[in-house]
């Protein structure tokens, strides 16, 4: 999948504060593109207006999936198309069980684009399988959505939605901070698993290490709203040398 | 609210806080009053305290939050018959037990047999002069009168036409169902149950359908020594137009009350439960959830508990959740009573609104009171609205917003289910509550 972004500002809702100040990229289908940036620079803003979450507000520009407005779609059209968001803080939901809520969700994506809904043996036989090579146990699939887990359990939990889901549209929200080596070894893993021709990646990303293990095409980087330059894995090795300042200093 | 409660009561609110005796006259003048064979003394004693105590007036404090005006007027407003019967727990092997307009209908109910215990109508055994329920009938309501006055269960038990009295001797598998069906438009139906449980026994009950244009009922349990009782009762939008229900139990030692109750729409209710731990080391858990929605007219639930812990080391728990949107209204009130002795106790309260939009309100008034020192009480209560932030976690998801909401609000109410215990009533009860918010999301 293709996703276009084009001259995208947006401010908060309730506030007048602009935060995305023209964000223009495009990924092509099959690409692993990655942003980095300071500190709120804006790029978990950039994954939430592409998912649709509620607060913010598109003043100008567009945003097209396989040249659809994604914009236009409500949150779950979005993920019905084949977009995905692992969040960088996933989100604690007291009382529904992970099993349910990946179910849930896996046959109400089937439904929408028409397909069967799985049966439970075969979802059952499938979260299974893909859970065993994140290393989630049976136990964690039991409890409630992300409800006591350790920070490094909840990422790869959102790696196991994304496995199930099998998005063509995947953007990764800072999902190898707090994680040790192993744990973002299998997150990695996780990952590149699911590269194909048609998947693309949208990976947002403070270190170099992640980058070691998923190797971008190209690697943007992101500032005060801006991407404010655009280049190869060699730039994400720069910016791991040299800091965000040089970069910064280039563009005035 | 609470001036027109007392002009729509048509009293004349002076010394007395009750709604006057002219309110209790019309409300009885109205009745057709059995006399009662083993019931006969109390309900000549119900009679008695009825009219010292009146019915309660708008500026009762424990009627501050609900308006006794409809419960207090002579006659029920009218209410049209709709047929559909709740086929809730029909998958399970129960003893049925039917009540029309609050009379036990035999011909459409089961045998009145099951192993291990004894069951008996009321209005057949009333005939006669002496029951073993004559040891309990008013009984635990007459104790569940102190420290707070409940006049319209000393009502029941002076105008109870019909109900059951089981007594179990032993371990009961099979759950009795009291179904419940309506048939005149304006029907005033009292029903009191009495309940014992010997020794060891053990019983469900299983109680749903719609009783009476107003209902009033009572049901009187005592649990023996090591017995255990489980309750779960249900009512949906046309069961349950105006109703009080109460239910006092008296729970010995280490025996076990567990009573969970569902209320989906429906217009004014008020559910008391009074609950005495009598026994060392006993377990009393009451909870429930509601589902109110203001648009199917005015919803108003209001559960007021009462639990007294009089022995050591008993565990006491309250789990009340409410749902509310369009304007409906939600209330608890709960109290948890330590009494002098009761060392080792061990009680928790939870009460908490869900509000789906602005209109509607949820109101607690949580209480403790403890007069022993090595005890563990706490007691929280929360109003808020559903967690945006989950909502759009599951959207993302691919999970449409309506089925989303149905999650979250399942959620919401997990902990009153898991107050449940038997796995397949609990499994009925959220299949059919997933299916009912279901289909309310679409429509
Ligand atoms: N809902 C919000 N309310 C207030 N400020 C916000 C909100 N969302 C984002 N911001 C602000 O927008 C800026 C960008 O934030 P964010 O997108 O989280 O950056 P990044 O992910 O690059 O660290 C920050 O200054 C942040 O404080
Ligand atoms: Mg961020």
């Amino acid at each position: 999948m293709s996703l276009n972004i084009n001259n995208l500002h947006v401010k908060l809702e309730d506030e007048d504060k602009q935060i995305l100040k023209g964000v223009t990229l495009e990924v092509p289908a099959g690409e692993v593109h990655a942003i980095m940036g300071p500190n709120g620079s804006g790029k978990s803003t950039l994954s939430y207006v592409l998912s649709g979450r509620d607060g913010y507000e598109v003043t100008e520009g567009s945003a097209t999936l396989d040249g659809a407005d994604l914009l236009a779609m409500e949150p779950e059209e979005r993920a019905a198309a084949g977009l995905f968001l692992a969040f960088q803080y996933p989100v604690e939901i007291p009382g529904v069980g992970n099993m349910t809520f990946l179910r849930t969700a896996l046959n109400a994506q089937r439904k929408a684009r028409g397909e069967e809904e799985l049966s439970s043996g075969d979802f059952l036989k499938l979260v299974r399988e893909k859970a065993k090579t994140l290393k989630i146990d049976a136990e964690m699939l039991k409890r409630p959505v992300n409800v006591g887990f350790s920070g490094g359990e909840k990422k790869r939990n959102e790696i196991l939605q994304m496995a199930m889901l099998e998005p063509r549209m995947c953007i990764l929200d800072e999902t190898d901070s707090g994680l040790d080596v192993d744990a973002m070894r299998l997150v990695a893993d996780g990952v590149n698993a699911l590269r194909s021709p048609e998947r693309s990646f949208l990976v947002i990303t403070h270190y170099q290490r992640l980058l070691d293990h998923i190797r971008p095409d190209v690697v943007h980087i992101m500032s005060n709203g801006r991407i404010i330059k655009t280049g190869g894995p060699e730039l994400a090795i720069e910016v791991e040398q040299n800091g965000y300042g040089d970069l910064l200093a280039e563009v005035g | 609210m609470a001036d027109t409660a007392v002009l729509a009561a048509g009293a004349k609110p002076a010394a007395k806080t009750g709604a006057g005796d002219a309110v209790l006259a019309a409300r009885l003048d109205a009745l057709d009053l059995p006399v009662g064979g083993f019931t006969a003394a109390a309900r000549k004693d119900a009679a008695a305290r009825l009219q010292a105590m009146g019915l309660p007036g708008a500026r009762d404090e424990y009627w501050r939050y609900t308006n006794p005006a409809p419960f207090n007027a002579p006659l029920p407003e009218a209410l049209a018959y709709t047929s559909r019967e709740s086929s809730l727990f029909d998958g399970i092997d129960r003893l049925k037990l039917v009540f029309v307009d609050g009379v036990f209908d035999a011909a459409a109910s089961d045998p009145l047999t099951g192993e291990g215990m004894q069951i008996d109508i009321l209005s057949t055994a009333d005939a006669g002069p002496a029951h073993w329920a004559g040891d309990l009938y008013g009984k635990l309501e007459t104790s569940g009168q102190t420290p707070v006055k409940r006049p319209f269960a000393v009502l029941n038990t002076l105008a109870a036409q019909d109900g059951v009295l089981i007594r179990v001797t032993g371990k009961v598998a099979r759950p009795v169902h009291i179904l419940y069906r309506r048939d005149g438009q304006a029907t005033d139906v009292h029903v009191h149950h009495v309940i014992r449980l010997e020794p060891g026994a053990e019983l469900t009950l299983l109680e749903t359908g719609g009783i009476g244009a107003r209902s009033n009922t009572v049901t009187e349990v005592e649990i023996g020594k090591g017995a255990r009782f489980h309750h779960i009762a249900s009512k949906r939008a046309d069961d349950a137009k105006l109703g009080i229900g109460h239910i006092f139990a008296r729970v010995g030692e280490g025996a076990l009350f567990k009573s969970f109750s569902l209320a989906v729409n429906g217009r004014v209710m008020r559910n008391e439960g009074v609950i005495e731990i009598v026994g060392d080391d006993a377990v009393a858990h009451i909870a429930a959830a509601v589902l109110g929605d203001g648009n199917e007219g005015a919803f108003h639930h209001d559960d007021t508990v009462f639990i007294a812990h009089a022995a050591e080391r008993c565990e006491s728990r309250q789990v009340y959740k409410k749902v509310l949107k369009n304007g409906a209204e939600g209330i608890f009130q709960g109290k948890i009573l330590v009494k002098p002795g009761a060392q080792k106790t061990d009680g928790y309260q939870i009460s908490q609104g869900l509000l789906l939009d602005e209109g509607s309100q949820f109101l607690a008034k949580p209480e403790l009171e403890i007069y022993a020192d090595d005890v563990k009480c706490s007691h929280g209560s929360t109003t808020g609205a559903l967690d945006e932030t989950a909502l759009f976690y599951l959207r993302s998801r691919g999970v449409p917003k309506e089925q989303a909401i149905v999650l979250l609000v399942l959620s919401f109410l997990a902990d009153a289910l898991d107050e449940i215990e038997d796995e397949r009533l609990r499994d009925d009860i959220l299949t059919r509550l997933d299916e009912w918010l279901t289909s309310r999301a679409k429509g």
